[in-house]
């Protein structure tokens, strides 16, 4: 089974970090990625660029509204997620808007820059 | 991390929600500050045993309004509130207020705490202190090393700030829309200001100077959070956060300024930029033009370029003036004047300028661009004379390390003139 695991923290604080604590967390981690990448466990892992960077698509049943800043609503729940390859944002914002209209459900897509991105490492 | 750390971590990053909150309740500075101070010596006794709480933020608000309510009711002789013991076990009465202070009423407070230190009628020097005193929580000696001056002189200029700011009032009333753009200019001014200060005192990545660049950072991602969907704002933070990636490139060992395309790349720091140019990506597409987008955009061009002659000087000329034409400024024309130099030469770029000298004869930057033209063009007593008048403007010892280095090179290979002059 493959398993999709959040990472969930208070912003504010992580963004106090000097550049040398991030820098550490940023190893620590590394060390406990690489020893589930050698035995072929790992996936992609991303690390997200600041919700200040967010941009979120709503997409209801009569109309698709645009938005700054992070997804905010807690009515609904995460069901998934794409790493896609664009230009720039209206480039992304293309993309949730063909998945959205391809989706009979209403709902919503936030699209956030990638800071760090490391392909997949699982054993195929 | 130390055991402390976080608390310290969490105290600071809820500085400016809970101050600006209890500056709603006591419509008083010092009331604000002393109830903040209060509830943060509470938060270090019972953190630590209790844990942190769910929302720090709310927990030294309703803390620290108890706190100097009960002040008030002491100094009044009157009875006191509970002991907080009893009230910060309480999670409900927490969660309620946490509840209660929606979105937009967090927005306000912060705003007017920001606006409150962005008051026009204070000068430049008053806003940044005063801003960094009551928004970033910094000590007097902190913003006093910053600025150079002696803590006293600091503690008068905070102390006179604050008199002044009393005395214009301050609007508790939930502005309107027109209001809030207003303010929120101001407040983006003064961010700016608090930035420059910094990135103009700094003579190197490690200096206290650099300390006010990351508060100014602070300040506008803290705007950002509260106002997504403001273009200049964004590009305000993307402007300061491209400035400040070349913090570890900008200067040798002796602190002396390394011009942009002297820099080694290899030492701005990407994520900076990274962020940036999204945030750029993100502004552009509301096509609503700004001063801080524009000159984001250029900071941009640079460093989208790998090595210098990549850099694309025919769209920094393009933005520099679409810059003019927003905010007509000799300043501006200077600016450009550079990029004309490098896609057209020094000749065309020396035109440009010349007309400048009137309103620009007091500025620095004006007879150090000239300097470094008329050098180009191989007019070297010229050059010397231009570098002479900069040298005599300098500000700091960088600005002068940098202008004694051109003359030193001056010295070293003689120009056109000079080479003329020997034959006969």
């Amino acid at each position: 089974m493959l398993y999709a695991v959040f990472c969930y923290n208070n912003e504010n604080v992580t963004s106090e970090w000097s550049k040398e604590q991030d820098d550490k967390v940023m190893r620590d981690l590394a060390a406990v990625q690489s020893k589930y990448a050698e035995a072929g466990k790992l996936g992609p892992v991303a690390r997200l660029m600041p919700t200040t960077t967010a941009t979120t698509l709503r997409h209801t049943h009569s109309e698709t509204i645009v938005t700054d800043g992070p997804f905010a609503e807690t009515k609904e729940q995460l069901l998934g997620f794409y790493v896609v390859d664009c230009a720039s944002m209206d480039e992304a914002l293309e993309f949730a808007r063909d998945l959205s209209s391809a989706n009979p459900a209403a709902g919503s897509y936030e699209i956030r820059p990638l800071a760090i991105y490391k392909p997949s490492e699982l054993a195929s | 991390m130390t055991d402390t750390a976080w608390i310290d971590l969490a105290l600071v990053s809820a500085r400016p929600q809970a101050v600006g909150a209890l500056l709603r309740y006591f419509r008083n500075l010092d009331t604000a500050e002393e109830a903040f101070q209060e509830a943060c010596i509470r938060a270090l006794k019972t953190w630590p045993k209790s844990g942190p709480p769910r929302d720090p933020a709310a927990w030294l608000i309703f803390v620290g309004r108890n706190s100097g309510i009960d002040k008030v009711r002491r100094q009044s002789r009157e009875t006191a509130l509970p002991p907080e013991e009893m009230l910060s076990d309480l999670e409900d009465q927490e969660s309620n207020l946490a509840d209660r202070l929606d979105g937009s009423q967090y927005r306000d407070d912060i705003l007017r705490l920001l606006f409150v230190c962005s008051n026009p009628a204070l000068p430049a020097t008053q806003q940044i202190a005063l801003a960094l005193r009551i928004v970033s929580g910094l000590s007097v000696k902190q913003i006093a090393r910053a600025f150079l001056v002696s803590e006293a002189a600091m503690e008068q200029r905070i102390t006179r700030a604050k008199s002044r700011v009393a005395a214009a009032g301050l609007a508790f009333e939930t502005p309107d829309v027109a209001d809030r753009a207003d303010r929120l200019a101001a407040v983006a001014t003064m961010i700016y200001l608090v930035f420059n200060e910094g990135y103009s005192a700094m003579n190197g990545p490690e200096s206290v100077s650099a300390d006010l660049c990351e508060e100014a950072i602070r300040l506008g991602r803290l705007l950002l959070e509260l106002f997504p969907a403001e273009p200049e704002i964004m590009g305000l933070t993307a402007l300061m956060t491209i400035q400040h990636s070349r913090a570890r490139a900008r200067f040798d060992a002796d602190g002396a300024v390394i011009l942009l395309e002297d820099q080694d790349r290899g030492l701005w720091n990407r994520p900076l930029i990274d962020e940036a140019l999204a945030l750029i990506d993100r502004a552009m597409r509301h096509r609503q033009p700004g001063a801080y987008q524009i000159q984001a955009a250029i900071a941009a061009l640079h460093a989208r370029a790998e090595r210098p002659e990549d850099t694309d000087w025919a769209q920094i000329d393009l933005l520099y003036q679409a810059l003019e034409r927003l905010q007509p400024s000799p300043v501006i024309t200077l600016n450009r004047a550079v990029a004309v130099s490098k896609r057209d030469g020094p000749e065309a770029a020396l035109a440009m300028i010349e007309p400048l000298a009137g309103k620009l004869s007091g500025y620095f930057y004006f007879h150090g661009l000239s300097g470094h033209l008329l050098k180009q063009l191989g007019k070297v007593r010229e050059a010397r004379v231009a570098f002479d008048h900069a040298i005599a403007l300098a500000t700091n010892a960088a600005e002068c390390a940098y202008i004694r280095m051109q003359l030193d090179k001056l010295d070293e290979e003689p120009g056109v003139e000079d080479a003329v002059v020997k034959k006969r």
